[in-house]
């Protein structure tokens, strides 16, 4: 039992600190946020440079066989730092496909392009009546020869206007909602019969809805089984659910403390607003609501390891109910603490506030995954 | 990073186990289980069993009969004996009292007192809230003044949770009138059989026989009876509330209280099936266990903290235990009232002594439910709490 960062998680923590501290304040942010594409290329080259692109891979394939601990600060830095760039969609989600269900062959292709920054990936996943159901997919893959044609929509797809590389759920056989038959399909987003529809997200990051009409792709395309997938799927769902369980808790971190900051400067009345019992109350809710998260957080990082995938899964829907809760009362209380000047665009803490909702909404919501650990018999 | 318990961690909690399922006599358990109180001689002859095993006062020094347990185990034993369930030692000797003796105490009161509370051969009360003062402890008016080599006791106390059984009592009194505050406040120890102490029932909300008035009338005490300095109270009170930081998160209980909610609800019928079939029931079943999964973790970063860095600074955290703990333990107090549904309503008559063998189990939920009100206003209400977190964790 401990919670403490070992002294090689410790400087991975100040290095990432360090690094965004001074390229990512937010006026920075604005600006990377204008760039071709919603992000900055230095900054990921930055990234990439300082070794965070290669963190999980296996020193074999060219990284740091990091595992959980250092994916969640890493992603509790980004989310203090509001950071836009595309690291859950390529090196948690794309890289974690790669990891866990790669051939050889896929991860000699793929890993080296993450690392050094020079390829991102996106994971399409998505459809317009899916919903939160990994298993609920219309689009796809028929058998052509040695390879496959895809045809489908994808929404939503995080990353999906910049991507290299798409990493598509596609039916091989089965009816829409069946378990079995659903496979993974490596596909160059510059492929013959893609069409993407990008736009920026309501937190500044940026997506797309793209099609798919006649996508022809070779037998190497699949990772893993093209017919049975799912457990692939839910097990780098869950390692995303986690990386964004530690964005949470950095942006509501942050969020905390330039909402304590504010009601200590802010006068009215002719005392600091933060002098009031009301809302003083209101922060240490939010102090509260931000530690229980953080526990889970913590907890969530450690269930990506449980041997037994009902218990992994039970585990981080559980997480994700506590931040959702959790990011909601931090969220709104922020904004309301900080009165007028929290409804404006130009202040930082609406920012915030707008990156936490959508958290919430990735990838199964509060009640979403509040069913799973109730139909699962709870955790006790 | 490691979450996981050592070896040597599991097996301890397997000792301890098997322990409590060797030793915890079925009666006092099944009364627990079902949210009955315990009768004075249930819990005394359960804490004997304890100390004779050597852990009736786990937490002490070793000199003292301490176990020299790591931060960790006395977590684990904790956790066990609130879930199996069993009596916790006695709140107001073996954690309250005794830590202040064999901090503050002479040698002489150490002797005297710290085997006894051991073996709860003397059952203390905890003489510090007075109608005036509740949160606001400090204001406290009940006065010692010396005269010879006595004090001379007046005043009134209350609150007194279980004086009714009490042989000893420690008391906050004010022997400086001038001075301010904080700092006129006296630690003194007495005897409940001394002439002019008188006390009177209070009746709580659950119908059940708890707390009391507690009055005194010129009490004359031995001098001795001072623990540590004289006007220094306050700072041994501090102390005293600032030494049981985590136990108060109760995790133990409400985990056992769970397992009850599910035990009953699968018996108990709703529109023809048994409630725990209903999916807007387990949902909210399901939420109170992920708060409670969230309050066990907060609890551990505290316990392994204190274990890895000592004592001396309080994890900002701790304070999120008695916030959660409380609102968590009456949640669970709320589902049992959900689950039962018109079987609440049925009223139980408490015996003399505090405890409750005549009716059905189910009569027990509704008073468990109005007792467990309190547990978020005693020990500095949740109100007090969240000042303390603004002002010592936020700054404000």
């Amino acid at each position: 039992m401990d919670f403490d960062l070992s002294e090689e998680q410790r400087l991975l923590k100040e290095s990432v600190d360090g690094l965004l501290t001074d390229a990512y304040d937010f006026e920075q942010r604005k600006k990377y946020m204008k760039e071709k594409g919603g992000w900055s290329k230095a900054v990921w080259s930055k990234l990439a440079e300082q070794g965070l692109l290669g963190l999980p891979f296996a020193e074999s394939d060219g990284g740091f066989g990091a595992g959980g601990v250092e994916t969640m600060i890493v992603m509790e830095a980004l989310g203090k730092a509001l950071v836009v760039e595309p690291y859950l969609a390529t090196v948690v989600i794309g890289g974690g496909f790669l990891r866990h269900g790669g051939s050889a062959e896929q991860k000699a292709a793929h890993i080296p392009g993450i690392i050094d920054g020079s390829k991102t990936f996106a994971f399409a996943q998505l459809e317009k009546n899916s919903r939160y159901d990994l298993f609920d997919v219309t689009t796809t893959a028929k058998k052509k020869g040695a390879g496959w044609v895809i045809d489908g929509e994808k929404f939503v797809v995080l990353n999906g206007e910049n991507a290299d590389t798409l990493i598509v759920t596609a039916r091989t056989k089965g009816e829409r909602r069946d378990r079995n038959g659903i496979g993974l399909f490596l596909v160059p987003a510059s492929a013959k019969g893609i069409s993407r529809k990008g736009y920026p997200t309501q937190d500044g990051l940026h997506a797309a809805d793209i099609s798919f009409t006649g996508v022809e792709v070779g037998s190497d395309a699949a990772i893993g089984n093209p017919e049975d997938s799912l457990a692939l799927i839910e097990r780098v769902v869950d390692e995303a659910r986690v990386a964004l369980c530690a964005e949470a808790v950095g942006a509501m971190d942050e969020s905390l403390k330039e909402t304590v900051e504010y009601i200590k400067t802010r006068k009215q009345f002719g005392v600091a607003i933060g002098s009031f019992q009301s809302l003083q109350h209101r922060a240490s809710d939010m102090f509260v609501a931000a530690e229980q998260a953080r526990s889970m957080s913590m907890f969530a990082t450690m269930a990506g390891d449980f041997e037994d995938a009902k218990e992994r899964a039970s585990a981080i829907a559980a997480a994700k109910v506590q931040i959702g809760k959790s990011l909601k009362l931090v969220g709104q209380q922020s904004i309301q603490l900080h009165g007028g000047i929290g409804m404006t665009m130009e202040a930082k803490i609406g920012h915030y506030f707008k990156r936490l909702t959508m958290i919430e909404n990735t990838f199964g919501d509060t009640e979403y995954h509040l069913r799973r650990v109730a139909d699962a018999g709870g955790l006790i | 990073m490691d979450l996981a318990f050592t070896k040597e961690e599991v097996a301890f909690r397997e000792e301890v186990r098997a322990f409590f399922r060797d030793n915890v006599p079925p009666d006092t358990r099944r009364k627990m289980q079902e949210g009955r109180h315990l009768s004075k001689d249930e819990m005394v002859t359960w804490w004997r069993i304890l100390n004779k095993k050597g852990w009736g006062v786990s937490h002490w020094p070793k000199e003292y009969g301490g176990t020299g347990w790591t931060s960790v185990q006395h977590y684990i034993f904790n956790e066990e004996l609130q879930s199996y369930p069993a009596p916790q030692p006695l709140a107001f000797g073996v954690s309250m009292v005794g830590p202040v003796i064999y901090t503050f105490g002479n040698e002489e009161q150490k002797k005297q007192y710290l085997p006894r509370i051991a073996n709860v051969d003397d059952w203390w009360c905890q003489g510090f809230s007075e109608p005036g003062s509740g949160s606001d402890l400090a204001s406290l008016r009940t006065k010692a003044e010396r005269k010879g080599d006595k004090w001379i006791i007046n005043g009134q106390k209350t609150w007194t949770t279980l004086a009714q059984h009490a042989d000893m009592i420690f008391c906050l009194c004010r022997t400086d009138p001038s001075a301010k505050k904080q700092m006129g406040i006296s630690f003194i120890v007495f005897t409940m059989k001394s002439k002019g102490v008188t006390v009177r029932p209070i009746q709580t909300i659950d119908g059940g026989h708890e707390v009391n008035e507690v009055f005194f009338d010129n009490v004359e005490v031995p001098i001795e009876n001072l623990i540590g300095e004289e006007n220094k109270g306050w700072d041994y009170a501090k102390f005293l509330l600032g030494n049981e930081r985590t136990g108060i998160a109760r995790v133990g209980v409400s985990k056992e209280r769970i397992r009850r909610i599910k035990e009953l609800a699968s018996k108990v019928e709703s529109g023809g099936r048994p409630v725990i079939q209903d999916p807007s029931f387990r949902e909210k079943l399901s939420a109170c266990e992920i708060e409670l999964k969230a309050l066990e973790l907060t609890q551990l970063r505290v316990v392994a903290d204190e274990g890895k860095h000592g004592k001396g600074k309080p994890n900002p955290a701790s304070s999120v235990l008695k916030i959660k703990g409380s609102e968590i333990q009456q949640t669970t107090t709320e589902l049992l009232m959900e689950v039962i549904g018109p079987f609440a309503a049925p009223y139980d008559v408490h015996g003399d002594d505090g405890s409750n063998e005549a009716m059905d189990w189910t009569a027990q939920i509704a008073p468990s439910y109005f007792n467990n009100r309190k547990v978020s206003i005693y020990g500095g209400s949740n109100e007090i709490q969240r000042n303390i977190i603004a002002k010592a964790v936020l700054g404000l």
